[in-house]
């Protein structure tokens, strides 16, 4: 497509140089990098330009101009050696990762064809979508969804109508926190302030006497929510409850960031703003799926703390850890971790769904070391206590 | 006048800020493709200084919009000058009210912010939109509009189109994901903190006066810290601060005196956990390693 909307450069170079750009742009979009018309345009003007006799000062330059992130800018240098240099050429690019949409779309596929070999029909039956059966296994999309909701357990909220609920609820909480006042307002209250820019405005009809004055307004500022969600084997009877929930959180609120940690943590908000809920839920499940060995929270929230916080989390954030607190790790380094937490953000809520089980006490040695940095604890095991989590973050 | 990357680099060290090679092709690249660029990366790696040096090489002024939260339209583009107004509105009290509208909303009473100053000289100044992540959203958008036109129009007074297209330099810290349309306006650099042989080479820019064996050992010292666990990695600035301290002590060799180095490492350390992190004995062995 690049190749035929470029227009000639200014300066003419060969057509075979415009190809291979155009080629190498292609090959960047593949990779993930958001380049346009006017990158490609440029990008002819540099290969015109004196900058392009080397590869050393063409490498630098087409980097800076295609470039849009940190993880871009790392990537940048191998997308170019193998195209331009010809060390491996496309296989190599391809290795580079990011064609993750490839990846996903094979994996999902065969997770269809799993599923449609051995637990297909069964499964829809008892859904209750029996009737429609032999016209949705034909499509991939269907079969593909009956796999997420197979292979995440559903035990508690199976029916549709609840799992609908659960993202109104996301979508009620979102819109009632979304707009809170900005403390800085606040802590100015003797005194309302005066625009003075509206008011003198307003006087002018006046003959320039100020009668009608006008007040600024407090500006409503949204409230920075952070998930971390526990996807271990002990919580998987919730896991995919939360991860609808999560879905709903992210895709109302401007921001939000998820994560997903078991062994080790991911961050996951960019799965999960795709507006199809079933193709994020399913690409979550794929990445929540650990390779066993126990649940690590310690050293999930040291990465967090080290890799992520500084980006996510400023002084109106309200961490949210959804976890049963059962942690494998040293009980110290969680403590550790938990207070650094603590130091940075707003509130620390921590959501465990063995709260709503009769009898339960936090006695897990994990839980014990991170309560004393919680500043709300309370169950999650039901849309109710979802619900109720509302209040509490709108007084934040 | 259109500088090569060589001659901005020779500037850039003129002006006291040693490039990486990179980084000079960019800056170069911003002329030529007359696009603003976007620097990234931890605070203390220099970015805003990239701007200040940017602004020496050019020999051109140096506008900085320091962004915040809340920061609007009214303080980053213009003002009108209320005080005055209010005045002229009292001295002229009986006048044609359209007569006085048109008084009181002329040039005379404008205050340029920064952005309006930017695009306004006659000369191209450099136009630094330093740590662009803290303000909002909106902010943003409107930015992105500036930074494509270069025209703002003020209702009361009309369309002002730019007289020079400033260059631009913005600085994000990451406090929040820029929109891809401000990253897809811009040029990227990544700046990273300085490799050891850079750093020494800054050190002995900034202190004329320091051994060249000492800004060597403390440039590796600082590496060796920020490879550490800590909460708040030193920047370029602590390095300078420090280096200027043992300078000032009159030391000419970090191993002479340990108990030295441990007592002022309070230039490089800036919280109490790191300071607690880094202590005598992980000080005695990293100094063991890099000296």
């Amino acid at each position: 497509m690049a190749a035929t909307a470029i227009k000639p450069a200014p300066d003419t170079i060969g057509a075979t140089l415009r190809h291979r750009l155009a080629g190498f742009v292609r090959t960047l979009r593949d990779n993930g990098f958001a380049v346009g018309l006017a990158e490609t345009r440029d990008a002819l003007k540099i290969l015109a330009s004196p900058a392009a006799m080397r590869a050393s000062s063409l490498k630098p330059s087409l980097r800076s101009l295609f470039s849009a992130t940190r993880s871009d800018w790392q990537r940048f240098d191998e997308i170019f050696d193998a195209w331009w240099l010809g060390h491996g050429i496309r296989s190599a690019s391809r290795i580079s990762g990011a064609t993750a949409k490839g990846r996903q779309s094979a994996r999902r596929a065969a997770l269809a064809g799993e599923n449609k070999a051995s637990l297909g029909p069964p499964d829809r039956v008892e859904r209750g979508e029996g009737d429609t059966d032999a016209e949705g296994s034909g499509r991939s999309t269907g079969a593909s969804r009956a796999e997420a909701l197979r292979s995440t357990d559903l035990r508690h909220i199976a029916d549709p109508d609840e799992i609908a609920e659960t993202h109104a609820l996301a979508e009620r909480l979102a819109r009632s926190m979304r707009a809170r006042l900005v403390r800085r307002q606040e802590a100015r209250r003797h005194g309302r302030r005066l625009d003075l820019r509206r008011t003198i405005h307003r006087s002018i009809s006046h003959g320039g006497t100020p009668i009608d004055l006008v007040w600024r307004r407090a500006k409503q500022k949204p409230l920075r929510i952070v998930i971390l969600l526990d996807a271990s084997g002990s919580m998987n009877m919730y896991t995919a409850f939360f991860v609808r929930f999560l879905h709903g959180v992210v895709d109302a609120f401007q921001e939000a960031e998820a994560f997903v940690f078991h062994t080790r943590l991911a961050h996951v908000s960019r799965s999960l703003r795709d507006r199809d809920v079933a193709r994020a839920v399913d690409r979550l499940s794929l990445m929540a799926e650990g390779i066993g060995g126990g649940t690590r929270i310690g050293e999930s929230l040291a990465t967090f703390n080290r890799w992520h916080a500084a980006r996510v989390i400023n002084s109106r954030t309200a961490v949210i850890i959804v976890s049963d607190g059962y942690d494998t790790g040293e009980p110290e380094q969680l403590g550790l971790e938990m207070q650094r937490l603590r130091r940075r953000c707003r509130r620390i809520v921590w959501l465990n769904p063995m709260i709503g089980w009769k009898d339960y006490a936090p006695e897990a040695r994990g839980m014990k070391a991170a309560l004393p940095f919680v500043d709300l604890f309370a169950p999650a095991h039901n849309l109710e206590s979802l619900a109720a989590l509302e209040p509490y973050l709108k007084r934040i | 006048m259109s500088l090569t990357r060589d001659q901005i680099s020779e500037k850039l060290a003129e002006a006291g800020y040693i490039a990486d090679r990179d980084l000079a092709m960019a800056l170069w690249l911003m002329d030529f493709l007359k696009r603003p660029l976007l620097l990234e990366g931890e605070a203390g790696v220099g970015k805003t200084e990239v701007a200040k040096a940017l602004a020496k090489v050019h020999g051109a002024e140096l506008i900085r919009l320091q962004c915040y939260e809340g920061l609007d339209q009214n303080a980053a583009l213009y003002e009108w000058n209320y005080q005055r107004q209010l005045l002229a509105i009292k001295a002229r009290e009986g006048e044609d009210a359209d007569t006085l509208e048109e008084h009181i909303f002329s040039e005379k009473y404008l205050l340029e912010r920064p952005l309006l100053a930017a695009i306004r000289r006659l000369d191209p100044p450099v136009l630094l939109i330093d740590e662009v992540d803290r303000a909002d959203e909106e902010f943003e958008a409107f930015l992105l509009e500036v930074l494509s036109d270069f025209q703002v129009s003020i209702p009361e007074l009309g369309t002002i189109t730019a007289t020079a297209i400033p260059r631009v330099v913005l600085t994000s810290n990451g406090t929040r994901e820029l929109s891809d349309a401000l990253r897809r306006r811009c040029l990227y650099h990544y700046v990273d903190f300085p490799e050891v042989d850079r750093e020494a080479r800054i050190i002995l820019t900034r202190l004329p006066g320091i051994d060249a064996t000492l800004a060597l050992q403390v440039a590796r010292m600082i590496a060796a810290i920020r490879k550490e666990d800590l909460r708040k990695v030193p920047g370029v600035a602590e390095t300078l601060d420090w280096a200027a301290t043992l300078a000032g002590l009159g030391l000419h060799d970090l191993r002479a005196e340990p108990e030295a180095i441990y007592d002022t490492l309070i230039c490089v350390l800036k919280t109490h956990e790191d300071r607690a992190n880094i202590g005598r004995e992980l000080t005695d062995r990293l100094l063991g390693k890099v000296a």
